[in-house]
């Protein structure tokens, strides 16, 4: 197995740990943004196109507007 | 239960199922030698019998399409819940907060809106050819009406995307979906039979039925989308300006 | 060696599981469990790779090189947007429960109120 196969899945193995352990809220969007992204390269590397772009487009448009929204939400009661 | 007692309880049995899991991954094929025939077929196939390029979304919208319509109706379904629990009896704020100050953030982003739509229904209507296809597309062109609130304000985003048109838009894409099967039925053949001409592999009308089916699914998976964002965001304005109980 | 890509979909499951477990916020429970999710993606994702093998796009590719298997990948790529759907939906349910429980910590809610 190629090097870049180990550092993409011990990267996103770092930062699944990371947004677990994450406690403050708007630190958690962006780290569940950030380990998104990591699963994207890990998907282009696995020759996956179509599912790389539907996690992108999720991950970075769809997912964290409506986390955030929901935080502030949250925070405005 | 104390905190600490969960989490011990919880060390064991985790201890247990990472052993089982691990024992189970063991023993399936190793990385990279997958025997399964069903994909190698319809890799060898697919462009020969549908003329659609692109194998996955062939899969997913004719091979596969009962699996796609199956989904479609969770994304319906988990949509109407979120518009059941947040669309109480709310009067629609009159002045809605407008935290965008910067003309640079106001500028890039109303530039930016017909980019992104134009990328969206571009990523759409190839689905058949390359990489995309009703899902990812449907999802971008609902980030181009956000950018409407992203770089301008709610009363923009709230006036492009009136909530009866979009509900009425969400509708004919699931049913649309749906419809399409049916008449498949009704014409004696499976439900959701490809019964159009292929055309040319290469070609955006490629696939028969599939283009037809992966643009219900684009105006399903926007209007969801456009209708999740317009419930969170006349939410927190309504929560904002204090009028909920 | 050749075992890691499975390696690391049963340890994200088992993080997720952990953070939900562990958790003292509803939000940050419904992302942990949002990461469980994804577990089930690259174990799909993985099992379907085929050594050698390219993407299974055949615009320029001639139909017959080998390619990664299309059928898993099918599977994934509706679930992933579906997901966050649901994500939208329990989230929604945990504003609502604050408003009428007063807290977002899921351990001091109780399930019978007098």
């Amino acid at each position: 197995m190629n090097v870049i196969y180990v550092v993409s899945i011990v990267l996103a193995g770092a930062a699944a740990l990371a947004v677990v352990l994450t406690q403050d809220l708007i630190r958690l969007a962006m780290a569940a943004s950030f380990y998104t992204l990591t699963l994207v390269v890990f998907f282009l590397l696995l020759q996956a196109p179509d599912v790389a772009l539907s996690e992108l487009v999720v991950g970075t448009i769809a997912y964290p507007v409506v986390l955030l929204v929901a935080i502030l939400i949250d925070r405005a009661e | 239960m104390t905190r600490r007692a969960r989490l011990i309880v919880f060390g064991v049995a985790a201890a247990g199922l990472a052993a089982l899991l691990i024992w189970g991954t063991l023993g399936i094929p190793d990385f990279g030698h997958y025997h399964g025939r069903y994909g190698q077929i319809l890799n060898r196939d697919a462009v020969k019998e549908r003329q659609a390029t692109n194998t996955v979304t062939a899969i997913v919208f004719d091979y596969r399409g009962l699996d796609t319509m199956g989904e479609e109706f969770i994304l319906f379904a988990a949509v109407t819940g979120v518009a059941l629990l947040l669309r109480e009896t709310r009067q629609r704020v009159p002045n809605p907060i407008d935290p965008v100050r910067s003309e640079a953030v106001r500028a890039v982003g109303i530039c930016l809106v017909p980019a992104v739509l134009t990328l969206g229904l571009w990523i759409v209507a190839h689905g058949a050819v390359t990489p995309g296809g009703g899902f990812q597309g449907g999802v971008i062109l609902a980030a181009a009406f956000l950018l409407l609130w992203l770089a301008g304000s709610l009363r923009a985003y709230t006036r492009v995307t009136p909530t009866p048109f979009v509900d009425l838009t969400e509708g004919t894409g699931a049913g649309g979906y749906v419809l399409v099967g049916l008449v498949a039925l009704l014409l004696g053949e499976p439900f959701l039979h490809n019964l159009l001409p292929y055309g040319l592999a290469g070609k955006l009308s490629s696939g028969g039925s599939i283009p037809i089916l992966n643009w219900a699914t684009a105006l399903a998976v926007t209007a969801a989308f456009l209708l999740l964002f317009a419930e969170f965001l006349e939410e927190r304005s309504f929560v904002i300006a204090g009028k909920h109980k | 060696m050749s075992y890691l890509p499975f390696l690391l979909a049963v340890w994200i499951f088992l993080v997720g599981l952990f953070g939900i477990v562990r958790s003292r916020n509803f939000i940050h429970l419904v992302v942990c469990l949002s990461v469980a999710q994804s577990s089930t993606y690259v174990l799909l994702l993985s099992v379907g790779y085929v050594k050698g093998g390219t993407a299974p796009i055949f615009k320029d590719v001639k139909p017959g090189t080998k390619a990664v298997d299309p059928v898993v990948q099918a599977l994934t790529l509706t679930d992933i947007v579906v997901s966050v759907t649901v994500a939208a939906l329990l989230l929604a349910l945990a504003i609502l429960g604050k408003r009428h429980a007063g807290t977002m910590n899921p351990e001091e809610l109780h399930p019978m109120r007098g």
